[in-house]
């Protein structure tokens, strides 16, 4: 019997199991554990135009089933993504879906013309629900509708037939409604889930990951999936086992991305992936 | 060599003065050990996800068991939720284990003087480091500190790997009374070490590392940040560093740590963090 594939936004994955932007590092680290290959794709840490330091700390505090996190968006910046850590992730097996940033509409296209041309990558992931893009300086989509002119910005900006995911914030009253302006946008999918808003001890914008956070992102999935039938949603949020990752599947997501369970046991996604392969 | 995620055994556990010591069996772990690198814990137990952070603590020891393989030891501290959990383990207990993680420390190419200056839990890795200098014929001398006698690592054992000792707790209740910065330039001049290994708090680190610059000496500093998943995903325990290439940069504790070498640390600013 062949392995089940997943058809997503036109691309044809290994499988329904993604790891999640800002949880996989930048790919090496993973490996340790198990080739990403059997992974169906690796989103990367979200990219900005140039480097980020990222915030002061703590950057990342436990909390009952969760981890708060305000890390701040630390990356190499794009040059340095291209030529150091890109050219290896393609060569892994999997699918590299880049995951980007900007502070301002232009810097959106111009990551967009860029890594359009680059040999390598399968996809972007749009992210607008940064839980703490106030602090950290990134385009405020706070509004569907800005959220809309960031994908249209990024769609018109790369070649034709490279698709655009839109990673949109969990705001259970909003997120149908997101989920429609992105996909009128250009989205060929909608990733719902990201970490929550939330607050540091010491008050600091931060986000809330974890399995607390798995049962509203699936409530979102659901509403979601239910609201727009013919859309792709790919789950994420707190999934952490096999069965979480059933629940998603079961209310209409096309694939799920793996995040804060790697920082607890970097070998979950890779578990997740053989269960549902139904490996012994 | 790759680090390994499995399910380890809690095989004993015993109280030595503020400290437990636990024999862990991880299989494939020990094997792979080098001075410096630690190890990841998952506390709370199989069935909770509450405790979502790792737990790192230096590999101390590590042994042949009948049986069993190779197993490890670690030195812990109780000291909040997770550490207390750990220290309350009976003998049995399973607990996931990722490791060795982080790069060790570097071995001189040369027979030289070696002083290994360990405070608190943090001097469990200088013991093994001891003894593979000890078998490059390179002089050890150990300083050996503490809040109190009771906050000591093993200063016995300790007189046994090194050819001399220097004992130094907060409280005076054995050796010097004072802190490692006290002692530090006295006990460098005395051994004429030319390479100096650290593990302890910042604090200690800098001033470690700062009197060997004065001294001439290179210094290897184990550096202790709090880390979230101790595997280099996260970006969670970033370390204030300059670069070979003199730019100054943030990398990780975990993996691009915790061994650093000591001039190449900004003190400063990590301290400030
Ligand atoms: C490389 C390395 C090696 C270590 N080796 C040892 C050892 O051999 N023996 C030992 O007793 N301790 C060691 N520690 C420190 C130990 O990991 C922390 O004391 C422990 O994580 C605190 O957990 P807790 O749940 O008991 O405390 P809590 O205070 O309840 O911790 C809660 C959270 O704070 C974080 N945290 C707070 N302080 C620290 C800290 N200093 N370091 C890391 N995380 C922190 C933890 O990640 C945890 O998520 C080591 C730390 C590092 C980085």
């Amino acid at each position: 019997m062949s392995d089940p594939v997943t058809e997503l936004a036109g691309l044809t994955l290994s499988g329904p199991v993604l790891v999640a932007s800002g949880c996989g590092g930048s790919g090496r680290e993973l490996t340790a554990y198990g080739p990403l290959a059997d992974l169906g794709g690796f989103v990367t840490r979200s990219i900005t135009l140039n480097a980020r330091a990222g915030g002061s700390l703590p950057r990342i505090v436990e909390t009952p089933s969760g981890l708060l996190h305000a890390v701040g968006l630390q990356n190499p910046g794009l040059e340095h993504f291209l030529s150091l850590e890109l050219p290896w992730l393609a060569q892994q097996g999997t699918r590299v879906i880049v995951s980007i940033a900007g502070a301002t509409l232009g810097e959106y296209a111009e990551l967009a013309r860029r890594l359009g041309r680059s040999p390598g990558v399968s996809a972007i992931e749009v992210n607008l629900s940064a839980p703490d893009a106030t602090t950290t300086g990134v385009f405020d989509v706070r509004e569907p509708f800005h959220a809309a002119s960031v994908v249209a910005a990024v769609h018109r900006d790369l070649p034709r037939g490279m698709p655009v995911l839109a990673k949109v914030r969990t705001d259970l009253v909003r997120v149908v409604e997101s989920a429609r302006s992105v996909l009128d946008a250009g989205a060929a999918a909608v990733v719902v889930g990201n970490a929550l808003p939330a607050a540091m001890p010491d008050g600091r914008p931060a986000g809330l990951s974890g399995p607390a956070i798995a049962p509203l992102a699936l409530r979102c999935v659901t509403e979601v999936c239910a609201g727009l039938p013919d859309a792709q949603v790919v789950g994420a949020g707190g999934i952490a086992t096999a069965d979480d990752a059933r629940a998603f599947l079961a209310a209409g997501a096309t694939a799920v991305q793996v995040g804060a369970a790697l920082l607890h046991d970097p070998t979950t996604a890779a578990r997740i992936a053989a269960d549902l392969r139904g490996a012994p | 060599m790759k680090p390994l995620h499995v399910t380890g055994e809690v095989l004993a556990s015993k109280k030595v003065g503020a400290y437990r010591h636990l024999t862990l069996v991880a299989p494939g772990i020990p094997e792979r050990f080098r001075p410096g690198t630690f190890v990841a814990l998952s506390v709370g137990g199989e069935a909770a996800r509450s405790r979502l952070a790792r737990r790192a603590f230096w590999i101390h020891r590590v042994k042949p068991v009948g049986g069993y393989g190779a197993t490890l030891e670690i030195v812990v501290e109780p000291v909040g939720v997770g550490t207390g959990w750990l220290a309350a383990l009976a003998p049995g207990a399973r607990l996931e284990v990722t490791g060795p993680l982080g790069r060790a420390f570097a071995l001189p190419q040369e027979k030289v003087g070696c002083l290994l200056v360990g405070e608190g839990y943090a001097a469990a890795p200088l013991f093994p480091l001891a003894e593979r200098l000890r078998e490059r014929d390179c002089p050890v001398t150990l300083v050996v500190a503490g809040d109190d006698e009771a906050h000591l690592l093993s200063a016995l054992e300790a007189r046994r790997s090194a050819r001399s000792v220097t004992v130094v707790t907060r409280d005076g209740s054995v050796g010097q009374r004072g802190e490692v910065a006290d002692v530090i330039d006295e006990v460098l001049t005395r051994s004429g070490a030319e390479v100096v290994y650290a593990a302890g708090p910042s604090r200690t680190l800098h001033a470690v590392a700062a009197a060997a610059e004065r001294h001439g000496a290179w210094s290897q500093t184990a550096v202790e940040r709090p880390l979230t998943c101790a595997t280099g995903l996260c970006q969670g325990c970033p370390v204030p560093v300059v670069g070979e290439d003199g730019v100054a940069r943030l990398v990780r504790g975990c993996v691009d740590g915790p061994v650093f070498r000591g001039d190449r640390v900004r003190w400063d600013d990590l301290e400030a963090q």
